[in-house]
């Protein structure tokens, strides 16, 4: 079974489900594992109440996505992760959501810690954090448990170390503690409240969320954007990438106690998202795209005012960063810190920044482009050495990278005329699947969609990012101090809701 | 007989002022000062004077696995600094008890309140504390050689065991050959100084990340009063070690007061160079903290070195 004969499709256009043939359970296996072994990356595997499993994969060199789908006549299959490690958390998923055994998985435990969607009541209940966790037996051997309530104001998420002195053997990450069922939400959709639960699936990531949902949504339904409509999506998801990029290198500053780019980083960030609140009221992106169009547009005199407080964010940015770049104390300490090997990113499928920062070619504007980068072509920023000081370097280029990029489309946005509001979809194509990736700052963002017979979601499948990351960063911390944590944990930046849905 | 009275009770009244009123000062400046340097304007340089009588008014929240000795961590630190700060000058002033061998007693109490903290912290039976505990206990040892060698070149300078001919031994600066030791004596103790009160570049007080705290840690589980003691002590902390770097530096002047001055603006500016450093350097990773203290230790064996031959 050669990966050739599987089913090409492109981001954000819609195939009808006659079309993807299903293949024995056997079959499936065998594509995947044989995909992956050639380089392909697993980047989405769910099921739905039908036992129907369907399996997206990117081949990101070659430009393309492939979908592959079985159907289950039991709730069990011979597990992927044992070949394929890419598989491990999208299995534990499948078994948590839908009680299918993936046989032979060897870490099968709960993810989010809710109930089976298929009904029916497990003994024991899943109760948060509460599972056994992987020990290291030894009598110097000590365990430290962090969080799920941390020290600052963020999000919960339970992270267990297994310690020699100040050396870290293994660390395991419990999430699950956000859990909102947005996934759940979406089924039977669209409805009136969908765009908004696409919108906070990931609150940090808006723009990237909701627009993968608007063009899954205007591929179901036949509906073309508008080129100026892609330009300003373009726009805002670039702002919120530069927003986050300028937040996380303050806070990598701020986690080695180097004080003046910190607080220079912590000012600027609120620069960056005040331009995103300038067009649409909200300084996390909210409300302003919307399926076949855009919520708010910007005119010449807005897209003047924003390119002058660009230019100025961006000065002062620039100033900022080139503090820390020089403090050769901060730089000692993000090149020592959290290394991951090119081998561990592609084995685990590691996605977005820290992919980008082990030398791996990975940016889903480059691989499979999408709006306005079909035409304004993004080159994937990219870094050698996989440690904290590549993130942050990776995050600086792609902050460059924006600017350049935000200018462009502020000088043009000015020049032509508003949109008209959009008008409201017409039904969604019905039996058909829509993948949809943008590149979120963070890293690929996938909405899969599924519809039944009325047009409506059977099952829509979200992967943030960070869905994939978290593993990176318990192997970046393995055989490294305790104490430096905290700033590998920064430099991956992962998102706890966006995990746990 | 009033006439020698007066000055006592000038001495005595000022240096009440400076031991009890006048710490929590110090890391206001230090705080402003970085403030300051990031464009910021920071919280008011009393702020940590709100922050004691705040939690001077609050209860205590105890764990139901600590005992007394988790209350003794501040009480006795606090304690201990308190004595110890009655042997140290503050300027040339005299302090109230000077003996020979006082040099001893005020090491061994800086020793005492340590080792208090740590039995408080281990008590909890946190796996931070412990952590916490840990290298406080290992990093002390580092910077105990240190402050001993530059007592040892001291006495060995001055030919006594007192630390008040020790640390106001103004001549030294004068005599050609003292000058290059007690140069060297003040950069090891500088490092004990940044060490002991964790500063950056070895601790960072202000940070919120548990895995990183050296000192702060092990104060995380105290509430209410035993914290403002905490808060307190640490502050009393700057100014007792701070007086051990800003003596040996100060002028004699003609006035009881004006050396009183000049050791108050001698402390003030000592904040502001650790607001300033503070400011220009990241942290240490934690394994290079060792090496950072060793080089306090190499500095003042040094200077011994310099005064043995």
């Amino acid at each position: 079974m050669s990966r050739r004969a599987l089913n090409l499709v492109k981001n954000g256009q819609p195939v009808a489900l006659t079309e993807l043939a299903p293949l024995s359970v056997a079959d499936f296996r065998e594509a995947i594992l044989e995909a992956v072994q050639e380089g392909d990356r697993l980047a989405c595997l769910c099921a739905d109440t039908q036992l129907r499993l369907f399996a997206v994969l990117a081949d990101d060199a070659g430009k393309t996505l492939r979908v592959v789908r079985t159907q289950l006549d039991q709730p069990r299959y011979p597990a992927l992760t044992p070949v394929c490690p890419q598989a491990h958390l999208f299995e534990r998923e499948l078994a948590e959501q839908y009680g299918i055994v993936p046989e032979g998985h060897p870490w099968l435990k709960p993810v989010r810690y809710h109930r089976p969607w298929t009904g029916g009541e497990p003994q024991p209940l899943p109760l948060p954090g509460v599972m056994d966790f992987y020990r290291v037996e030894g009598d110097e051997v000590h365990e430290v448990a962090v969080g799920p309530v941390h020290a600052g104001v963020i999000e919960p998420g339970h992270f267990r170390f297994q310690c020699h002195g100040e050396t870290v053997f293994h660390l395991e990450i419990a999430l699950g503690y956000q859990h909102r069922g947005v996934e759940q939400a979406l089924e039977g959709g669209p409805h009136p409240l969908s765009l908004k639960q696409a919108e906070t699936a990931a609150g940090d990531t808006s723009i990237a969320h909701v627009w993968a949902y608007c063009r899954n949504l205007e591929g179901l339904a036949g509906v073309q954007v508008s080129a100026r409509a892609e330009r300003v999506r373009g726009l805002a998801l670039e702002l919120e990438r530069a927003a986050n990029h300028v937040g996380d290198l303050g806070a990598l500053s701020g986690d080695v106690g180097f004080l003046p780019t910190a607080s220079f980083c912590g000012r600027l960030r609120g620069d960056w998202l005040n331009l995103s609140a300038e067009v649409c009221g909200s300084r996390l992106g909210r409300n302003w795209l919307r399926p076949g169009g855009l919520q708010h547009d910007l005119d010449h005199t807005l897209a003047e005012r924003l390119l002058q407080r660009l230019e100025q964010a961006w000065l002062e940015t620039q100033d900022a960063l080139e503090l820390l770049w020089g403090a050769a104390s901060a730089m000692i300490r993000f090149e020592v810190a959290g290394h991951l090997t090119p081998a561990q990113a592609r084995e685990i499928g590691l996605v977005g920044v820290p992919a980008r920062a082990c030398g791996i070619s990975l940016d889903v504007r480059h691989d499979h482009p999408f709006g306005p980068y079909r035409d304004h072509a993004v080159v994937p920023v990219l870094a050698e050495s996989g440690n904290v000081h590549s993130r942050a370097w990776v995050r600086w280029r792609e902050l460059s990278e924006c600017h350049r990029y935000l200018a462009a489309a502020l000088t043009d946005l000015g020049r032509t005329p508003c949109d008209p509001r959009p008008r409201p979809l017409p039904g969604l194509a019905a039996d058909s699947l829509c993948v949809s990736l943008t590149e979120g700052w963070r890293g690929e963002v996938l909405h899969l969609a599924i519809t039944d017979a009325e047009g409506r979601f059977a099952r829509y499948k979200i992967v943030d990012p960070s869905f994939h990351n978290w593993f990176g960063l318990a192997l970046a911390l393995r055989g490294e101090q305790i104490s430096d944590f905290p700033l590998c944990n920064k430099s991956f930046n992962l998102s706890y809701c966006g995990h746990d849905l | 007989m009033s006439q020698a009275l007066l000055p006592t009770l000038l001495n005595l009244l000022l240096r009440a002022f400076v031991v009890l009123l006048l710490p929590p000062l110090i890391p206001g400046i230090i705080t402003k000062i970085k403030a300051w340097m990031a464009g910021r304007s920071g919280p008011p340089v009393l702020q940590l004077y709100y922050d004691l009588a705040k939690l001077a008014q609050k209860q205590a929240v105890f764990s139901r696995t600590t005992t007394w000795v988790f209350l003794a961590g501040p009480v006795g630190t606090v304690a201990a600094l308190l004595v110890a700060s009655l042997l140290v000058p503050l300027g040339h002033t005299a302090p109230l008890l000077a003996f020979e061998g006082d040099v001893i007693l005020f090491a061994y109490l800086l020793g005492l309140g340590r080792f208090l903290t740590v039995l408080s912290a281990l008590d909890t039976g946190s796996a931070f504390e412990g952590m916490g505990a840990a290298r406080e206990v290992s990093f002390s040892a580092l910077a105990e050689p240190a402050l001993f060698f530059g007592f040892a070149a001291l006495a060995r300078a001055t030919g006594s065991l007192s630390l008040t001919p020790m640390l106001q031994s103004h001549g030294m600066w004068t005599a050609g050959h003292l000058s290059g030791p007690l140069m060297l004596i003040l950069a090891g103790w500088g490092i004990v100084f940044l060490a002991e009160n964790s500063r950056i570049p070895v601790d960072d007080p202000n940070t919120h990340l548990e895995l990183t705290m050296i000192h702060e840690v092990m104060v995380l589980d105290h509430s209410g009063r035993p914290l403002a003691l905490i808060l307190y002590g640490a502050s009393l902390k700057l100014v007792v070690l701070g007086a051990l770097l800003v003596d040996p530096l100060l002028p004699v002047l003609s006035k009881g007061w004006l050396n009183g001055l000049a050791f108050l603006g001698g402390l003030g500016l000592l904040a502001v160079v650790v607001g300033v450093v503070e400011s220009t350097t990241a942290r240490f990773r934690m394994n290079k903290v060792p090496q950072f203290l060793v080089a306090g230790v190499l500095a003042s064996a040094f200077a011994f070195l310099l005064l043995l031959v």
